[in-house]
């Protein structure tokens, strides 16, 4: 893949590659951050020094339906032992989907100093860069956060309902079975099920895979424009909202319209399919 | 009750005792580091589709050979490198349901997926895992099936 600086990103700076990862891996001032879906990979081998951060445990809050708070935020940043100046850097497994969603959280505390490793754990597997199950010995620190900010980069549902009602931009990053509402997968998973399938209407459907290449690395913003703009038509300079089924593709294509292509007004709708199939009385497309 | 393959049972049990997620996780990795893809006896790349496990995001593929008691001989890969998880379910799968009686194995009920992996894995992870499960459990059903 070619240089991220040559490939045309609005901000070619919330991404880093393998190589400089590599480079920086005792840089003080640098937290590097695994996170996966799958909570063996961590712990069977990791890039030394890096903790993890995992999408359950970490960033939900254990009983309600919502991300961490403040105080829970401030624990997790002493744990993995960063303050507001460090300079984290998330990988993950499939194409680093489960690492923008942690980046799109530590962003709801405005911890914007975040940037993702180009091609993701695989990227780094595949070059044969060394992979540790040694835990890093981590010093926590203070960490003052702010209040989560969900105004900005987060929709909710009443807030997609009207969006929708001024024919908003929204994209469906889900499969196309689960858009078209063919396919449900309720058998044995009824805490991320829904009771309808479909769509929210007027969203168009882009599966998030399709911003990235086959080894994990995020197409060029050529290749970018050519599926957001041409394709469906997205415009940068309107407010998109991005959903899925539980807000986490869906944060991978937030990262790519935010920071890949420099559209100014994104939100994640992390409520997403599970909300929206279950709630009474709203619109739905097939 | 149903009677499952004494050494799925065992292995039940034991994870019934795992009481930490740290626990857990060091006991799947131990599985998954036992996991041996399909001999190229059985099967060489590519793979044919009939073989690979719809839904499982690792790309899991699953063989049943006959033996000459009547049970199956299971055997399975997992395309993704990646996929720990995956690895870890086949290994077990092989231990436990290879040379076992086939209504054992056909009695496997897929939430086991959630004894070994816990409650808390994405619903993309559980599907694809129990859907290995139940290629196992399709596969003795098929044989059972046969006159």
């Amino acid at each position: 893949m070619s240089d991220i600086n040559s490939r045309g990103y609005s901000n070619p700076d919330k991404l880093v590659s393998t190589d400089w990862v590599a480079a920086n891996l005792n840089e003080a001032g640098i937290r590097i951050i695994e996170s996966n879906e799958d909570p063996l990979l961590y712990p069977s081998g990791h890039i030394p020094g890096a903790v993890e951060v995992d999408w359950v445990k970490d960033l939900n809050d254990p009983l309600r339906r919502d991300y961490l708070d403040k105080s829970g935020f401030e624990a997790l940043a002493s744990r993995i032992g960063i303050t507001s100046e460090t300079t984290v850097v998330f990988y993950g497994d499939k194409s680093n989907w489960w690492a923008t969603y942690a980046l799109w959280v530590f962003e709801l505390f405005g911890h914007s100093n975040a940037k993702i490793m180009d091609g993701g754990r695989l990227k780094w597997a595949e070059e044969g860069r060394e992979l540790t199950r040694e835990k890093p010995s981590i010093s926590p620190t203070s960490y003052s956060a702010p209040e989560r900010d969900d105004s900005q980069i987060r929709a909710f549902r009443d807030g997609v309902l009207a969006h929708i009602q001024v024919n908003g931009q929204l994209v469906d990053v889900r499969s196309p079975g689960e858009y078209t509402g063919e396919k449900l997968h309720m058998e044995g998973y009824p805490q991320e099920g829904a009771v309808r399938g479909g769509h929210i209407p007027g969203a168009d459907n882009v599966p998030w895979s399709r911003a990235a290449n086959e080894d994990g690395t995020f197409k060029t913003a050529a290749e970018l424009r050519a599926i957001y703009l041409d394709e469906i038509g997205l415009n940068p300079g309107q407010p998109t909202v991005a959903y899925c089924r539980i807000g986490e593709r869906s944060s991978h294509t937030w990262f790519v319209l935010t920071n890949l292509l420099g559209f100014s007004d994104v939100r994640n709708y992390d409520g997403s399919w599970t909300e929206w199939g279950n709630s009474v009385g709203v619109p739905i497309e097939k | 009750m149903p009677v499952y393959p004494p050494k799925l049972q065992d292995y039940l049990d034991d994870f019934g005792f795992i009481s930490t997620r740290d626990e857990r996780i060091d006991f799947l990795i131990a599985i998954s580091d036992d996991f041996e893809p399909v001999p190229a006896s059985v099967a060489t790349k590519p793979y044919e589709e009939a073989h690979r496990v719809i839904g499982c995001e690792s790309e899991a593929f699953v063989w049943a050979i006959d033996r000459p008691d009547g049970t199956l001989d299971f055997h399975f890969d997992v395309l993704n490198p990646q996929g720990l998880s995956a690895m870890a379910m086949c290994a077990i799968l092989d231990q436990s349901c290879s040379g076992a009686p086939l209504e054992q194995v056909a009695a496997i009920n897929g939430e086991v997926v959630f004894t070994f992996f816990g409650k808390d894995i994405s619903m993309g992870k559980g599907r694809g895992l129990t859907e290995i499960i139940n290629a196992v459990v399709y596969a003795a059903n098929q044989r059972l099936a046969l006159p």
